[in-house]
């Protein structure tokens, strides 16, 4: 038997092959198709204090090998959450993390405090590409400051394990993984999005109602790569790898350059059952490897070049 | 219940100029879809041809068949063409909700502007079963794109005149509104976005429940990527999905944008 599990704090995930948020909506929207207690985790859609409408149309454009989207945060707000979610994720045999999405520090700490009160939440996952409001919309995941801040203000309110998403569309993402394992968060989440855009050039019009929105699906995954490496160098809490994920070879790469394990984004909308696939597959691979561990995958890159070598052109 | 599955592909067909018929056997969708359903199609793996799937109407369940009606706009609906015989199709579905083809009317008034067409045929099949009347209203650009099949009492609008009345097909439902009183009519429509503007704001001028068929931005179907809002005229909430709240709707609760 292959060992496939791994613990953040004293929360286990079954395996090392999770959905990310906003790409599985809940996780009751596709029971039909895919037997959801066979993943390691749901990461459920991002949650904020109030219901959120999310942008007009359109708020999707398909591009090369990806999309971009501009949804907007669309959410039914933590209580609605509460009453009508968490009943039946409570119910399920895998691990929930509820994503949060915020747009001051107060509105973060006032989800994170309502949802730690409740049983069937396991770990929270902080989306910190959000626009803060009292500073004008700039994201707070691109303020090192602000990133460092968040974390330290969340950490005291919770026992559970606390994830933070870092966004790609910073100069150098380790330091934001660094500030937020000094602040005390158990693992971060390598990447979001990244900053894109696409054009009409029948009406001259952007493809986004937004004019950018984020970009996802394979045509990000060599910069997710290099992002889970950059990261893995610098910090020693987990790295959760996300970045177009399609394949249980896609899956391996990100273990290998880092990943304590991954996330699969947007494939879930092309086929809800692939992450239960990849975590199978990571199995079959273990086994024709004479692996014992899934885990020894983790961080098991041969690179013959020192890191701080390769630093001198990232 | 949803299901994904390879549907064997039975036949492509080009009904019409450039206008495709593809048959799958998928005994599956075939027993669960309902007139106004879709399903996705997946077309490519996103390095060869596109990533996400593509939607499609249910245009006519035959035995253990479904049919797509679709035309050629980029390089999914051009894989699709090209498939042959024998292929496998990853098809999930069926999805959305159906038209409400049962309710309290007499006859069915339908309004197909081009590949508008696709869900109707499969409509006219069960609003026979529920023996009601159908006059059906169908508009294409040219008389070589006109999409038949097992339409009732077809009247024709072609925008170059070249079959039928010359002029929208919302104006050919115009006129024959002025003389003529159907029996609790009720509207279905379906077809580019500017015709089911004009053909809502007909519906309000002459009283008739009227309901589209729309199209969205679908990044999954399935009601997870949130990719596809349509305005509520006033709801609880501001945006409804095309995908899982629709792809019909009743045309006096949205905006159409």
């Amino acid at each position: 038997m292959v060992k496939t599990d791994f613990t953040l704090r004293d929360v286990v995930f079954k395996n090392r092959v999770l959905v990310a948020s906003g790409t599985f909506g809940y996780g009751d929207e596709v029971k039909d198709l895919v037997d959801v207690n066979r993943l390691g985790g749901i990461i459920t859609k991002s949650l904020s204090w109030e219901p959120r409408d999310g942008n007009p149309p359109r708020r999707i454009a398909e591009t090369a090998s990806g999309m971009l989207n501009s949804i907007g945060l669309a959410n039914i707000g933590v209580h609605k959450f509460i009453n009508e979610k968490l009943p039946y994720l409570r119910e399920l045999d895998t691990t929930i993390v509820v994503n949060i999405a915020a747009s001051s520090i107060e509105e973060y700490c006032d989800v994170l405090a309502e949802l730690d009160r409740h049983d069937g939440v396991d770990a929270f996952e902080i989306n910190v590409s959000c626009p803060n409001v009292k500073e004008g919309g700039l994201s707070f995941g691109t303020d090192c400051a602000m990133t460092k801040e968040i974390t330290s203000r969340l950490r005291p309110l919770t026992e559970k394990p606390l994830i933070v998403k870092l966004t790609p569309n910073v100069a150098h993402i380790s330091e934001f993984a660094k500030v937020v394992e000094e602040a005390g968060a158990d693992a971060v989440s390598v990447i979001n999005t990244l900053v894109g855009m696409a054009v009409d050039v029948r009406t001259k019009k952007p493809k986004l109602s937004t004019v950018t929105g984020g970009l996802s699906g394979p045509a990000i995954k060599p910069i997710a790569l290099a992002k889970v490496y950059e990261v893995a160098q610098a910090v020693d809490i987990p790295i959760f790898g996300i970045g177009g994920i399609a394949s249980v070879e896609d899956a391996i790469e990100f273990l290998l350059v880092g990943a304590t394990a991954v996330q699969v984004g947007t494939l879930n909308f092309v086929d809800p059952a692939l992450s239960v696939k990849i975590a199978d597959g990571l199995v079959k691979y273990a086994e024709a490897n004479r692996l014992n561990d899934v885990g020894q995958l983790v961080g098991a890159l041969e690179a013959n070049v020192e890191f701080s070598v390769l630093q001198s052109w990232l | 219940m949803i299901v994904q599955h390879d549907a064997v592909v039975s036949v492509v067909d080009e009904i019409a100029e450039k206008i495709f018929l593809l048959r799958v056997r998928s005994p599956q969708l075939a027993e669960s879809s309902a007139p106004g359903q879709f399903v996705n199609v997946r077309v490519g793996d996103g390095r060869n041809g596109p990533l996400l799937r593509r939607p499609f109407s249910v245009c006519r369940v035959d035995g253990d068949f479904i049919e797509l009606l679709f035309n050629i706009v980029g390089e999914g609906t051009r894989r699709l063409a090209s498939k042959r015989d024998g292929e496998m199709l990853d098809v999930l579905g069926p999805l959305g909700k159906p038209f409400g083809f049962h309710g309290d009317f007499d006859t069915a008034i339908i309004v197909a502007g081009g590949l508008g067409v696709a869900p109707f045929p499969f409509l006219t099949d069960s609003l026979q079963k529920e023996e009601k009347q159908i006059v059906t209203f169908l508009g294409a650009r040219t008389r070589n794109q006109i999409v038949m099949m097992n339409l009732k009492s077809v009247k024709l609008a072609t925008d170059d005149g070249s079959s039928g009345h010359h002029g929208t097909v919302v104006s050919l439902l115009e006129q024959y509104l002025a003389t003529h009183s159907p029996q609790k009519p009720k509207i279905f429509g379906c077809g580019p976005t500017s015709m089911m503007k004009a053909l809502a704001e007909l519906s309000f001028r002459v009283g008739i429940e009227c309901e589209l068929s729309l199209e969205g931005d679908m990044g999954c179907g399935i009601g997870i990527c949130q990719g596809c809002p349509v305005e509520l005229v006033n709801g609880e909430k501001k945006y409804a999905l095309v995908c899982t709240q629709g792809p019909t709707f009743l045309a006096d609760q949205i905006i159409l944008s």
